[in-house]
């Protein structure tokens, strides 16, 4: 049992358990004790005393995990992840190589803005991963976190990817783009984010749910250039071109073009060479092949650029473990990993886009401020919500 | 009826953040899609409900009263399904179902259809798959209960009514199902509360429910006070629910009043009955469980290189450890419960009924339910020990197992606290008087009275909870402390993705660990009956 004890003597907590429940053999020697005691009186006490050594078995395990999940070693930086491990671990393996620091990590996509604010001071979060301006903004509305100077941060992100005062960077952008069929959608007959909702597509559009925070932003930033009036009526169009209920993820768009179900999705450009390069399964390969990546609104404001991004807590304790972890993030090695295996845009200059990626070209891209955007997403939900564009064509 | 105030405090704080302005999202909320959500809600609601009610007293009553071939085994098999999230179920039917699904894709082929404009199929991503799913794996809650309710019935009853030359349709609906409906009703009030507080599946195929809104509040319009408002109205919805149940069988009371548990008379069926019979118990069983658990082994096969790389077994350990502990704990507060609110206490039973209502609540919700006031406790405990002896403790609670294991207890203590009380409801006052003129000590009619007869009860509510917090996803993934993961998160980073075959070994894992327990629980409730089966 001593080998679910690996930080045992790190925490006082683990002290204070200990001393509750006595040695293990203590314990085991109480437990048979008590069976043998127990084993005399009928057959509910035998059921119980079955459980019992399980139980004993289960808070010793568990004892470690009590410890305040912050120690107090230095060398660590503690992370609250809106991005899934398998993604990111391969960034924080290298930074955990390049620099000793250990990163632990809690990954979770909702209630993350609650238990921050009610942690408090005390949060045990140095630093927070997240995707979508919405989420960085939302931390610096309810001020979780604290403005960072750094001439690294400064240098490696240009400034319409971070916030004016070092609130949150960005650390990867992807561009919000169209699948075409090959086959059934003519190079030019789509050439503008306006195109999703001209007459000629009608029964021909798939999308993810409209409340989904990448078609949020994208609405938002609609907003932001079109005002609401006007971005209301294309949305009732687009809803109306639609050719099913939206659903799915992006992936789920190109194969539903592939499958013939629609000619034309809207997706995250990242997806086109997760899905193309797809060794396990290669039904996505197929998916990839059936569309075109087409940048809208080149001729227009530019194709709508989110980003992935990183913010350092006000409760930080490892402050200068988590800037430095985000100045990693930055660098060339870390940017590298983002274009490569994540098919993103790296936020620095003079980094390798992946070939894949380099091979739809060099696109324009909107660059109103991503905050002024993130402004008019509220307003975006609920305009999704009011042209019930989650109910499909023609509600 | 402090404990109960414990188990309370997370659905009262989730009442607190309510109380903040929420920005007239009511308002927008009411001239757009509200009125969606509630219908989409109750359609579902009234499907799964009715689908569970019928699948499950159905079937609790064949394999109860009859006899036909394979019986021993659907008794237990049918306890099977309740193993499998209703999420996983809906991601493999869907892969099976949709257009290019491998059935569609047969059809096209056999008829020479080329697109889906040739012919029409049901569309699984609806109102109606999302009913199909949930029924298929909640109808084991009511299955479960009817069958012990029908079990427990003395079978004097039925042959009275046999006898009063009522049929056995006639005797099945005007005897044993009210005897049972306390039991059907518990059972249904469970799965009408996981209906509500499911997202996954709804999420997956695009169903807009209230649950669904009250996510989208929270996280697209950044309105926590918004979406606790919405959570509330849930909640009072529940209570309105189980009100009206209890009050439309308030005059009906039933305590047995013979000891004569005599084997209860089971029929053979004839041949064509018999294999209708096998069917009906065996259709469940094959699409709830077999299936999804044939595919998800299919997957593993192919991926389970992928799903090995990781700490599988830590993963596997964590979560049999968790939902162990806290299934104990659960159990043991759940009777304690019960017998504060039968020793009296209206504190104490209304203290109860808000710690139950938990179970409604969308999981994520509660998960923000149970962090404020925690973080608020350590964040004081902290305030006094550094103003007292300047030894700053953090939070000594927030982010570590012991939030999460509160979270299973407050999220699932409906299922324990219901066992414990249904179990007491069958020691009537009698008993406890006989055992006292006899010379018993209170603790003596505890030990040698109560717990016999609570035994059954305790070890489905303590299996019920272990099943649930092995699948158990949304509050563990905010209540865990750093680099946790259960099999459960594990399979969830995946699966939220639309990558279950890379998690699929995970996936089985959950069932497999889930259909261990429902194994042993058929048998021991098969012991249930004091007189035993006849041989069969």
């Amino acid at each position: 049992m001593t080998t679910f004890h690996p930080i045992a003597s790190a925490g006082p907590a683990n002290a204070a358990l200990r001393g509750t429940l006595g040695s293990p053999g203590a314990v085991a020697r109480r437990a048979r004790r008590a069976r043998r005691g127990l084993a005399r009186r009928g057959l509910a006490w035998r059921g119980l005393a079955r459980l019992l050594p399980a139980a004993v078995l289960a808070a010793t395990a568990l004892a470690p995990l009590l410890a305040p999940a912050p120690a107090r070693a230095a060398e660590e930086v503690n992370l609250y992840s809106y991005r899934q491990p398998f993604l990111i671990q391969p960034l924080l393996d290298a930074f955990t190589a390049e620099t000793g620091i250990k990163v632990n990590i809690v990954y979770a996509q909702k209630g993350m803005l609650e238990k921050l604010k009610a942690e408090g001071m005390n949060s045990p979060a140095d630093a927070v991963l997240t995707v979508d301006i919405g989420r960085l903004t939302d931390l610096v509305d309810a001020d979780l976190v604290q403005p960072v100077q750094s001439k690294v941060l400064e240098a490696n992100i240009p400034a319409h990817y971070r916030h004016p005062d070092g609130k949150w960077f960005g650390l990867s952008a992807r561009a919000r783009i169209f699948w075409a069929s090959r086959d059934r959608v003519k190079p030019g007959e789509v050439a503008s984010y306006d195109d999703l909702a001209k007459p000629a597509m009608k029964g021909r559009l798939c999308l993810r749910s409209g409340k989904h925070a990448y078609n949020v932003s994208l609405i938002a930033a609609r907003i932001a250039h079109n005002g609401i009036d006007a971005t209301r009526d294309w949305l009732v169009k687009v809803r109306d071109n639609l050719a099913r209920k939206p659903q799915g993820n992006d992936r789920a768009q190109a194969k539903a073009i592939y499958e013939g179900v629609c000619d034309l999705g809207v997706a995250n450009t990242y997806y086109t060479g997760k899905m193309a390069t797809n060794e396990k399964k290669t039904e996505q390969q197929d998916w990839a092949k059936a569309v075109r990546v087409v940048f809208p609104d080149q001729d227009g404001v530019g194709t709508h650029v989110n980003v992935s991004g990183a913010a350092v807590t006000r409760a930080a304790k490892h402050r200068d473990n988590a800037v430095r972890l985000l100045e990693f993030l930055s660098g060339d090695a870390a940017q590298k990993l983002y274009a490569e295996r994540n098919f993103e845009y790296p936020v620095k200059s003079g980094v390798a886009l992946h070939p894949l990626v380099a091979s739809w070209g060099a696109f324009k891209a909107d660059t109103i401020s991503l905050a002024e955007v993130a402004k008019h997403r509220a307003a975006a939900s609920r305009l999704v919500d009011e042209v019930k564009f989650n109910d499909g064509p023609g509600s | 009826m402090l404990v109960a105030a414990l188990a309370a405090a997370p659905v009262a704080a989730i009442a607190v953040l309510a109380l903040s302005p929420s920005d007239g999202i009511w308002h927008h909320l009411a001239t757009t899609v509200l009125p969606g959500y509630v219908v989409t809600s109750l359609t579902l609601m009234v499907g799964v409900g009715l689908g569970t009610a019928f699948g499950g007293v159905a079937t609790a009553w064949l394999v109860t009263m009859y006899r036909f071939p394979g019986r021993r085994v659907f008794e237990w098999a049918l306890l099977l399904p309740l193993a499998v999230p209703a999420y996983v179920n809906a991601y493999v039917f869907t892969d099976f179902l949709e257009y290019a699904g491998p059935l569609q894709t047969a059809l096209r082929d056999v008829f020479g259809w080329t697109n889906r404009q040739d012919y029409w199929f049901p569309e699984i991503r609806s109102a109606g798959g999302a009913i199909a799913m949930m029924t298929l794996v909640l109808y084991p809650y009511v299955y479960l209960l009817a069958r012990a309710a029908f079990l427990s019935q003395p079978a004097c009853v039925l042959e009275v009514s046999r006898t009063l030359g009522k049929g056995p349709w006639a005797s099945f609906f005007r005897v044993a199902l009210p005897l049972a409906r306390p039991a059907i009703a518990v059972g249904v009030s469970l799965v009408l509360m996981e209906v509500l507080n499911d997202f996954g599946t709804v999420d997956f195929f695009a169903v807009n429910t209230f649950t669904a809104g009250i996510y989208d509040v929270w996280m697209n319009m950044n309105s926590t006070a918004g979406a606790a408002q919405l959570a509330l109205v849930l909640l009072l919805f529940v209570v309105a629910l189980v009100l009206i149940e209890r009050h439309s069988r308030r005059d009906q009371r039933f305590h047995q009043t013979t000891t004569r548990y005599k084997a209860l008379p089971t029929q053979p069926l004839g041949p064509a009955a018999g294999a209708l019979a096998m069917v009906f118990c065996a259709l469940p069983i094959a699409l709830g469980f077999v299936f999804p658990a044939a595919v998800l082994g299919r997957y593993a096969l192919q991926h389970y290189q992928v799903t090995l790389e990781g700490d599988f077994l830590l993963h596997a350990w964590h979560s049999l450890a968790l939902a162990g502990t806290s299934a104990l704990v659960a159990v043991a507060v759940g009777l304690f419960l019960a017998y504060g609110a039968r020793l009296g206490g209206a504190a104490t039973r209304a203290g109860v009924r808000v710690a139950s209502l938990g179970y409604a609540v969308p999981g994520a919700v509660l998960a923000v339910g149970v962090i404020v006031p925690m973080a608020a406790l350590d964040n004081s405990v902290d305030g006094f020990m550094r103003a007292t002896f300047g030894i700053p403790t953090g939070l000594l609670l927030s982010g570590t197992v012991v939030a999460v294991g509160y979270g299973y207890l407050v999220r699932f203590l409906a299922l324990s606290y219901g066992a414990g009380e249904s179990g007491l409801a069958r020691v009537t006052p009698a008993m406890d008087g006989a055992a006292r003129t006899l010379g018993a000590t209170p603790l003596g009619v505890l030990r040698r009275v109560h717990l016999p007869m609570l035994r059954g009860s305790l070890l489905t509510g303590g299996i019920l909870v272990f099943v649930d917090c092995m699948k158990e996803l949304p509050m563990t993934v905010i209540l865990r402390p750093f680099n946790f993961e259960t099999l459960a998160t594990f399979v969830h980073q995946y699966a939220s993705d639309e990558l279950l075959e890379e998690c699929a070994l995970g996936a089985l894992a959950i069932v497999a660990v889930g259909v261990l327990p429902v194994v042993f629980l058929s048998r021991s409730l098969r012991g249930l009956r004091p007189g035993g089966e006849e041989a069969s």
